[in-house]
């Protein structure tokens, strides 16, 4: 930690791509200099791009280190945001937000019909690997409580049947090309 | 800075700008309730508590995070006020678990307190509480984070006053924690002040846990012992045990924190294996016996071999933390049979000062003002380890000074260092001496000719001319010489090196001590040089003479020189080869019971009532916490006995405050003798030496610390690991 000769920008630089770090020291220069904190989201976001949608902690730590803040400052920020995922995920993550609007419009039904259709639990992913249902923060649709999220795309006022559709649309992307999911992983 | 006037509960009051309610309410004695905000830390305002309510505001607002205005009237009682802090005392306590009667925390609990203000009787919640997974900080600090109610005092502690940011909080709303996210220990040497610093019951000491119950305690103020600043603590303790140890605030030098080592280190005494009874051994066999009987052999045996080699061949061993007390009354009786060879210095090597004059140990400046200093040179100071508390006043600095090391091992600093060199151990003074021409080379007129001549052939670089620029362009700087500077074979050169840099660049300048009472020892006479107050003495042995040399017999006081000297294999050596070792000793392990022939129980620190001589020069007088157990004595009282028994003069001391008396007032009528350092001759590098880095580590520093359970546990004490046990059994 206080060795000054010591890279510290090395552990990250071996754990991803040279394009990703470029990416990093882009988002870099966009904040005051002396500031070290505020690139900590958009390099979580990059890095957990590129490690197939989720982070561990040793990729948090090189964050840290490239980035030069402590640890926790990373684990901090990972933790908040509902958007970096600290495990494995599916190859789809239903994102069903369980705030305040979406509470009071069933969010609560939402998940138990995800749960009883997938047979999982919140925070769990289908034993295929095709879904993972996780509760999240407001995302912004209050408007169209309940709402989740799925492939970057926002599913609002849900009904049990939108829901069915959702699901059954995903699942028809995933029938004809098995093989070739196995072969993407 | 400008003032304004405000008005708080009917009082007026005149406040600074920029100042906040609480503060300018505290300072006028008005309560306000709070859990975040803490004077020592930056304001979160996060838990809410404070609310006041202030005139022409809709809303009460934080006391905390609102600063004074003119004209401002607040009111810290009004409805609007309490109605606000009730409400958020029942926030706060929807999650909290009722479980006060089995928790630590439970009698001086901050939440507990303002719940009997703020709180309601019963809850309106039914809903399941909130857990939270404990989380395993080490052997000191004990977390149940259920408790925790998110005031990240522990978080900003961590982050502002050490540097070393390790507590965080993870997640969000309901499912926030405070810990350290991946499983990992408190690794800083100040790490246990978040105990004190948290309101609740979340964080609690675990050496001391289940213990006692907070009202059942005494409190005893007491001096630490084991650095050179001398930290402020009060002893809490019950039926005659101490339970802990905790801060005492003192602004001048410990502020109101306290290091791990002097906050746990009282476990030596209350769990480690203590020496109950004087013993003798005879045939190799240790036997009990009583006072008189051990006194009369101790004074035998060191009338026998003083008197028959002139004093020659006897020598004491002073601890570097025993009392000034003590180290005056042991040189006074061996003075007094006429040997002078008494040294507590047992980690040094250069001893060419001490034909020189008497010149005082430590710090010729505040230590307070290591804070506001522009720039600060570290020369061979591990200070962290050393003086743990002096670390986050040189980090204060920092904010705004710039530091710089020239440090001959990997130094940990939690700050940042503008500049550092690390040259070879055996090559410190020589970087130094670059620095000093550096200097000279910008202040040509201010420098005299012999020591133009001194510094010929000595060639700087960029870094050293950089760091003699920040030196003489601060408005405050200093140069600050560590511990291991004064175990460096040329400790001396260093010295001078340190006091002309100084003076040639309008800074200060010190030197830290081993132990912590280095000035007293040295002011009580328990020098081979002197006798007290810098009173005249025919030169004795010094420690590295003592210990090398082989003498008869050996009186060892409050020390184990066979694991803390600089010449431990060839202490063990001679004290078991010795006709007699006296030891007074408060332990009754290690290799003392091969090579003592008589063992005195002596009274721990806590336990003895004395006087330690910090750093700065302040006479820090205590009085015993609690009584020593057994046929335990302190040492002053075993030492004045022993002075009788000789029919010796002036050994009629009823306390230790006479003791103290005497020696002040000698020293008054000498003061403080300042002799200038004389200028070393050729500057050349000392020998090569083995070992670079020979600093006794954070948990080895004397006999307490190094049977302080908790802190043998820690993952620094691992770093530095040293056997105190028997070599042979």
């Amino acid at each position: 930690m206080t060795d000054l000769n010591y890279d510290k920008s090395l552990h990250l630089k071996e754990l991803i791509p040279q394009s990703a770090i470029d990416e990093i020291e882009q988002w870099i220069l966009k904040y005051p200099a002396e500031r070290k904190r505020p690139p900590i989201m958009p390099a979580l976001k990059v890095v957990q791009e590129h490690n197939g949608n989720y982070l561990t902690t040793e990729m948090m730590q090189a964050v840290a280190e490239y980035l030069d803040v402590p640890h926790v400052a990373v684990y901090e920020v990972a933790t908040f945001y509902t958007m970096f995922n600290l495990n494995e995920m599916g190859k789809h993550v239903l994102s069903v937000c369980t705030n305040l609007s979406c509470s009071l419009r069933g969010s609560d039904k939402v998940v138990e019909h995800l749960q009883n259709r997938l047979n999982i639990k919140l925070g769990e992913t289908t034993k295929d690997g095709v879904f993972t249902i996780k509760e999240v923060e407001c995302m912004a649709a209050c408007g169209g409580a309940p709402m989740l999220e799925v492939d970057k795309v926002y599913h609002e006022n849900l009904t049990e049947e939108k829901i069915d559709k959702i699901l059954s649309d995903i699942a028809a992307q995933h029938m004809p090309a098995k093989e070739e999911d196995n072969n993407g992983k | 800075m400008g003032k304004v006037n405000i008005e708080i509960d009917g009082k007026k009051l005149v406040a600074d700008v920029g100042s906040m309610i609480i503060e300018v309410a505290d300072d006028a004695d008005i309560y306000i309730p709070r859990f975040c905000y803490h004077k020592k830390l930056s304001v979160a305002a996060n838990c809410r508590m404070c609310m006041v309510d202030v005139s022409n505001l809709p809303k009460a607002v934080p006391a905390c995070a609102t600063p004074v205005a003119d004209g401002m009237v607040i009111q810290t009682q009004t409805p609007k006020a309490v109605d606000a802090q009730k409400s958020v005392m029942e926030f706060l306590l929807i999650n909290h678990p009722l479980d006060c009667p089995v928790c630590d925390q439970g009698g001086e609990c901050e939440l507990q307190d303002l719940s009997v203000g703020y709180g309601e009787d019963v809850s309106r919640y039914v809903e399941g509480k909130r857990v939270v997974k404990d989380k395993d900080l080490g052997p000191l600090i004990s977390t149940d984070m259920t408790r925790c109610i998110h005031c990240t005092r522990c978080v900003r502690f961590g982050q502002e006053i050490v540097g070393i940011r390790e507590m965080g909080a993870t997640g969000r709303g309901e499912h926030v924690e405070i810990g350290t996210y991946i499983e990992s220990t408190m690794d800083s040497e100040v790490s246990a002040n978040i105990i004190d610093l948290c309101p609740v019951g979340a964080l609690t000491a675990k050496p001391s846990r289940y213990k006692a119950r907070a009202w059942e305690l005494r409190e005893s103020p007491s001096i630490a012992a084991h650095d050179c600043l001398g930290s402020n603590v009060n002893v809490h303790h019950r039926r005659g045990e101490i339970i802990r140890v905790v801060p005492r605030e003192n602004e001048a030098i410990n502020e109101v924190w306290l290091s791990d080592r002097d906050r746990f280190s009282y476990q030596a005494l209350t769990d480690g294996k203590r020496l109950l009874q004087p013993k003798i051994k005879k045939n190799g066999q240790w036997e009990s016996c009583d006072w008189q009987t051990a006194l009369n052999f101790a004074m035998t045996e060191m009338k026998r071999i003083i008197g028959a080699s002139n004093g020659d061949n006897f020598g004491a061993i002073i601890g570097n933390n025993s009392t000034t007390e003590e180290s005056y009354l042991a040189q006074k009786i061996l003075r007094g049979l006429g040997c002078n060879n008494i040294d507590f210095r047992t980690r040094r090597r250069d001893f060419s000062a001490d034909d020189k004059g008497n010149v005082r140990s430590g710090l010729n400046f505040p230590l307070q003002d290591l804070e506001h200093m522009d720039a600060t040179l570290l020369v061979a100071g591990d200070l962290r380890h050393e003086q743990p508390l002096a670390t986050l006043r040189v980090r204060k600095s920092t904010g705004f000074g710039k530091a710089m090391a020239i440090n001959p091992f990997d130094g940990e600093y939690n700050f940042r260092l503008s500049h550092e060199i690390q040259p070879e151990p055996h090559l410190l003074a020589n970087e130094f001496a670059c620095v000093l021409s550096a200097v000279a080379a910008k202040k040509d007129d201010a420098i005299s000719a012999e020591i133009k001549e001194w510094l010929s052939g000595v060639e700087h670089n960029k870094v050293h001319s950089e760091m003699a620029d920040e030196l003489i362009a601060g408005e405050q700087t200093c140069i600050l010489l560590g511990v291991y500077a004064q175990e460096h074979p040329q400790a001396e050169t260093i010295n001078w090196l340190g006091e002309q840099v100084a003076k040639l660049t309008d800074s200060k300048w010190g030197y830290m001590t081993q132990g912590c009472n280095a000035a007293g020892n040295k002011l009580a006479g328990a020098v081979p040089n002197q006798s007290e107050v810098g009173g005249r003495a025919t030169l004795g042995k010094n420690a590295k003479q003592m210990l090398n040399e082989g003498l008869k017999g050996y009186l060892i006081h409050n020390c184990e020189p066979d694991v803390e000297s600089l010449w431990s294999e060839q202490a063990l050596e001679n004290f078991n080869n010795a006709e007699c070792v006296i030891a007074l000793t408060s332990y009754d392990d290690g290799r003392m019971l091969d090579y003592a022939n008589v063992m005195l129980p002596i009274a721990g620190n806590f336990e003895t009532s004395g006087t330690f001589i910090n750093i700065e020069g302040i006479w820090q007088s205590f009085a015993a916490a609690v009584a020593a157990p057994g046929d335990v004595r302190p040492a002053w009282k075993i030492l004045r006995v022993l002075g009788n028994l000789f029919e010796l003069n002036g050994f009629d001391y009823e306390s230790s405050i006479q003791i103290r008396d005497e020696l002040r007032e000698k020293y008054e009528v000498s003061g403080d003798k300042k002799v200038s350092r004389k200028m070393p001759e050729v500057l050349c590098s000392s020998e090569k030496f083995e070992a670079p880095r020979e600093s006794l580590g954070l948990y080895r520093v004397d006999p307490m610390v190094r049977r302080a359970e908790a802190l043998q546990k820690t993952p620094k004490a691992s770093t530095h690991p040293i056997s105190i046990s028997r070599v042979k059994t």
